[in-house]
């Protein structure tokens, strides 16, 4: 099993990276990419050398975020009224007041288009091992690439008129 | 335009753009793109968002590994980092809760008389308990800190030493209000109790006010309005103890 580890270890730059573009936050990235290697190791003995180690490795990301997504979906904070939780909530992507537009764009993407998105352009996966990653058809790969794109734009176009404006005072 | 060919489909463009097209394929695409200008803006504009997107996150690549992630399966994790997560998860859940509750049954007044103290508890209690990253811009870079939320608040902004009253600053961070952002400084002493003053603009305009104080749940919590600032200091101590920093940061605070 040695060559499965070092293969391991080589792909947690690009998992970081992934979910530093999902959760637009170094810290949950880096909790996601801790909690994968966790479990990749525990279960690496029962990992049969079926096919792709590193689209292994990125679907047991996608797991993790997608619980995330879910838990943070229903969480009880939720349930409070609304501007009593404004700021804590929203202060969890407090970091973004800061940053560039694009990380902005991108996270308001819905989470689902965001992964297409970065996994097949950003760690250039093909469409069919996106699909394997995300467990679902090629077919949804597709669509959910083509509103990723057409969304991201959306909100780019948006927002880059106002940049315009600046530039030309 | 001779021969009879597969029309060109949103998925051959898509497929053009990620390179995952057979050269046979990408020609023909890129002939058919060629004749329609507004086609080729479209998938143009796809090809630089990734370029960007690329760009965007390449620095992470080149990140050391953080320690905690585990590079071999034979490295044992203590359980106590977890079990203090946990445990703080837990204390902070019991805490949401409790104020949540405060803010149901409250009759609509209080609830606008205590919005700032209130506010200020629940960014206490949900930052303060924050192991790994309890603040945004750390205390060795208060220059840029005090910049930057002067910036972000639209007036100067500073935040008070209080190591006379025994804490040390950690930093701060930026936190989104109802009509704009409100900065947060987070302070602890020497047993680790941690403090924190919520600084708004909010209200400010109501005129100054004097000292008032609201228990939420586990936290006490000082509000006072002074000159263009809303200011609220919540730390998790008893009522006289905080009452003594809170006279230090007023004095230190107040405009002249």
């Amino acid at each position: 099993m040695p060559d499965a580890s070092a293969e391991i270890v080589g792909c947690i730059p690009s998992l970081r990276r992934y979910a530093r573009g999902l959760t637009g936050n170094r810290e949950a990235a880096d909790d996601l990419v801790q909690d994968t290697l966790e479990r990749a190791w525990t279960r690496l003995a029962f990992w049969q050398r079926r096919g792709d180690l590193r689209a292994w490795l990125f679907s047991i990301l996608h797991n993790l975020f997608v619980d995330r997504v879910r838990a943070a979906r229903r969480s009880p904070i939720e349930e409070m009224p609304e501007d009593e939780i404004a700021a804590p909530l929203r202060a969890t992507q407090s970091d973004l007041l800061e940053v560039r537009d694009l990380d902005r764009a991108l996270l308001e993407l819905p989470p689902e288009q965001r992964e297409v998105l970065l996994l097949v352009g950003v760690e250039q996966m093909s469409y069919e091992q996106t699909a394997k990653v995300l467990g679902v058809p090629p077919g949804t790969v597709m669509s959910r690439l083509s509103r990723a794109r057409t969304r991201l734009r959306a909100v780019l176009e948006g927002r880059s008129v106002l940049s315009r404006l600046k530039a030309v005072k | 335009m001779t021969t009879e060919r597969t029309p060109i489909t949103e998925t051959d463009l898509h497929a053009y753009v990620d390179g995952q097209l057979a050269e046979p394929r990408r020609l023909e695409v890129e002939a058919w793109l060629a004749g329609r200008p507004e086609q080729r803006a479209r998938v143009l504009a796809w090809q630089r968002d990734i370029e960007a997107l690329r760009e965007m996150l390449a620095p992470v690549l080149a990140e050391p590994i953080p320690v905690r992630i585990p590079t071999s399966a034979h490295r044992r994790h203590s359980v106590w980092p977890r079990f203090a997560m946990a445990a703080s998860i837990a204390i902070l859940s019991a805490a949401l809760g409790w104020l949540g509750r405060g803010a149901l049954t409250d009759a609509p007044q209080a609830q606008t008389r205590n919005v700032l103290a209130h506010r200020a508890a629940i960014a206490h209690v949900v930052y303060s308990p924050d192991v790994r990253r309890p603040v945004e811009v750390g205390a060795d870079q208060e220059e840029q800190l005090v910049a930057w939320l002067s910036r972000r608040l639209g007036a100067p902004l500073k935040p008070p030493r209080l190591g006379g009253a025994g804490y040390e600053l950690i930093g701060g961070r930026l936190l989104p209000g109802e009509e704009g952002p409100v900065a947060q400084f987070m302070y602890h002493d020497a047993g680790g109790q941690r403090l924190t003053l919520y600084v708004t603009r909010e209200g400010a305009s109501a005129g100054d006010t004097a000292f008032r104080f609201a228990q939420e749940g586990p936290v006490s919590v000082f509000y006072w309005i002074d000159g263009r600032f809303g200011y609220a200091l919540s730390a998790g101590i008893a009522k006289s103890e905080l009452y003594k920093v809170a006279q230090e940061v007023h004095r230190q605070l107040a405009p002249n």
